[in-house]
């Protein structure tokens, strides 16, 4: 082989390699692509080619094993039957609502995701969005940009974080593995004084919280609402027009999971008349559009899906994201396999 | 006790003001078109000063006031009180302590989150429909940085438990080193800057702490670093603290005090790597009427010969 020249060695060594099919890039390829370089696995690229996607799986995609898939990419029945050799889905995020996972099980697909480097800034995010509409402080900030303060004097009062005393939010797939992790919302809570109670769809007795069975009874005896479970079935609209009323006038919800989790026109029914105190919220049903209304309320924060975009968590989930695909092809344990509850 | 004159320094609490006057004869030294023709026909009158963080009872009022008994505080600040002349004449002080140390520590951390994580600019960005057009914006994580504070007193160590929470490891500096505190200790503001990402002013203002943020330790704070500042304006050399950002040379700050409230330099307005509030420290309904709750109960206990409730002097 010593008359190849060393770029067609390399392209066959490339040839070689098994394919992780990605349909769209999800934020963390397009950031920081070359984490993805790997000696044990090629990208297969689907949205530089100009063909549409269903005819770029049947021609190209016949004999792949793993996808990388992202919110932007759903993994559906219908693509699972286009990837007769898929065995492994990986998503590059916290969420799993764009897998289906009921036909992933039924066919013995592996699934894995990146919850787990994602839950200090997920947690970190929720408790900066509560601090900042209980003491208004984005809308302290806008009146003195605006050059308010000396003409208005001192800015209308927010309410204490602590007086608070009981913050729940309810939890989906917790097991005592990921507990460490998915506790991080509740342990920064607790150091503000706060009450944490929670609600899931069984109680775990490593959970050291007073569990509620449903949300309607959880929201009856909060003052914060911390969504941070996942979007399924059963948890879609699971905070209604009742359980926001059970909540209360001076209660407040804060969202950094799924924006279908809570009926959205409701919320902001509710919010327009003050039958909730105010909200924080990372997502949205439709992102990125927002509620008109909710752009003229002052009892309100809105951030554009950015709970766990920083360059530490990106760059920690491309590592786990890249060390279960090496994993994978290598016939070896997956690092952060979805649990089946 | 309604024969008793309290002069109120400046407006600062219609609740409080509410029940000064019901209480005792009040007087709303604000109201009142000249100042000295006012002091000198009631001079006699007064027995009382209730101050704040913006006005109270420097050398030049208690001279003018000869029955002067005792000064109240709304605030745990006591910058604006003339303490050694206080004392010299034997007038008792009483600020509001604890009532107001959780307020202030969360929203400390409101504020380190709130630059960090840039939320402000990310709810601007949202109200003026910019996400439609999409961006992957990346901001910094919190979880982890090392945070310096400068002041272990009741808040310092209210905002280090809270901070701890989210895996910060704590450094601090103070005039004296505290052996019973587990926190690494530096013997200067300087050395403090340069080891820690997020620096949290949280000591009182007196004349040695007066610029105790100065060039040196915006530099050394560097250009990744954020300065939270929860105490008083004057802590922070602020046309340092502005150049520096506008230059980026400083990486960002939470600013909750400014050195003549309420103007805050117009040239922070454009940036997105600050969050400017007009002193909302312990600026909710249930503290605020805690502190004036604490004002009166000292005062009545003063008038009625009883113990001080958090006295100072």
């Amino acid at each position: 082989m010593e008359s190849q020249l060393p770029q067609e060695r390399s392209k066959l060594r490339t040839k070689d390699l098994p394919q992780v099919l990605v349909m769209k890039p999800p934020p963390l390829l397009t950031l920081f692509e070359d984490k993805f370089i790997s000696t044990k696995f090629q990208l297969l690229k689907a949205w530089e080619s100009t063909l549409p996607l269903d005819q770029f799986l049947t021609t190209y995609a016949g004999s792949v094993r793993a996808v990388l898939c992202s919110g932007a990419s759903p993994v559906t029945p219908h693509i699972i039957r286009l990837l007769p050799s898929v065995q492994f889905v990986v998503t590059a995020s916290a969420g799993i609502n764009h897998i289906d996972l009921n036909e992933c099980r039924r066919l013995g697909i592996a699934v894995a995701n990146a919850a787990a480097v994602f839950s200090d800034d997920a947690a970190d995010a929720a408790v900066g969005l509560l601090i900042d509409v209980l003491r208004k402080i984005s809308v302290a900030d806008r009146f003195v940009r605006r050059g308010l303060w000396p003409a208005m004097g001192d800015y209308p009062f927010g309410s204490k974080v602590i007086i608070s005393l009981f913050v729940c939010f309810t939890q989906e797939s917790w097991d005592c593995r990921t507990w460490k992790h998915r506790s991080a919302v509740a342990k920064r809570l607790e150091a503000f004084g706060c009450t944490v109670l929670y609600n899931s769809r069984k109680p775990k007795p490593w959970v050291p919280y007073p569990f509620y069975s449903n949300v309607h009874e959880l929201a009856c005896g909060s003052d914060v609402l911390v969504v941070c479970c996942g979007l399924t079935a059963e948890t879609r609209h699971m905070i209604n027009r009742e359980v926001m009323v059970a909540l209360g006038k001076q209660g407040i919800i804060v969202n950094v999971a799924r924006g279908a989790i809570i009926d959205e026109k409701e919320m902001v029914v509710c919010l327009v008349h003050g039958e909730i105190g105010g909200a924080a919220l990372d997502v949205f049903e439709n992102e990125p559009d927002v509620p008109k209304q909710l752009l003229q309320l002052d009892n309100v924060v809105l951030t554009p899906h950015r709970a766990v975009f920083t360059p530490e968590g990106f760059m920690a989930a491309c590592d786990l994201v890249v060390a279960n695909l090496e994993a994978f092809f290598e016939d070896k344990p997956l690092l952060s396999p979805l649990i089946d509850e | 006790m309604d024969s008793i004159g309290v002069l109120m320094a400046c407006p600062m609490n219609s609740y409080l003001e509410q029940q000064l006057d019901k209480r005792f004869k009040l007087f709303r030294f604000w109201t009142v078109p000249d100042k000295s023709l006012f002091l000198a026909s009631n001079k006699d009158s007064i027995q009382a000063v209730v101050g704040n963080a913006s006005a109270g009872a420097d050398a030049e009022l208690v001279e003018a006031l000869p029955k002067l008994e005792i000064v109240a505080s709304f605030s745990v600040g006591l910058d604006k009180i003339d303490l050694a002349k206080c004392k010299e004449k034997g007038i008792r002080v009483t600020n509001t302590p604890d009532v107001l140390t959780e307020d202030v520590a969360d929203l400390a951390i409101g504020l380190m989150l709130a630059v960090l994580r840039k939320l402000c600019e990310s709810d601007r960005y949202v109200r003026s429909g910019k996400w439609k057009k999409g961006d992957y914006v990346l901001t910094t994580k919190f979880t982890g940085k090392e945070v310096g504070i400068i002041g272990l007193g009741r808040i310092g160590m209210a905002i280090a438990k809270r901070a701890e929470a989210f895996s910060c490891p704590i450094s601090y500096y103070s005039r004296t080193k505290k052996p019973e505190i587990n926190y690494k200790y530096y013997p200067s503001v300087v050395e403090l800057a340069a080891h820690c990402d997020i620096l949290v002013v949280a000591c009182p203002l007196t004349k040695e702490t007066h610029h105790i943020v100065n060039r040196d330790v915006i530099n050394a704070l560097g250009p990744k670093g954020v300065l939270i500042n929860i105490g008083r304006g004057p802590h922070v050399d602020e046309p340092e603290l502005v150049s520096a950002l506008v230059e980026h040379r400083l990486g960002g700050a939470g600013l909750d005090v400014f050195e003549n409230e309420p103007y805050v330099p117009e040239e922070l307005f454009g940036l997105d790597n600050v969050v400017l509030l007009p002193h909302v420290g312990s600026g909710t309904v249930e503290t605020r009427e805690a502190m004036a709750d604490l004002v009166i109960g000292n005062l009545e206990a003063h008038f009625q010969k009883k113990p001080l409730l958090t006295p100072v002097v």
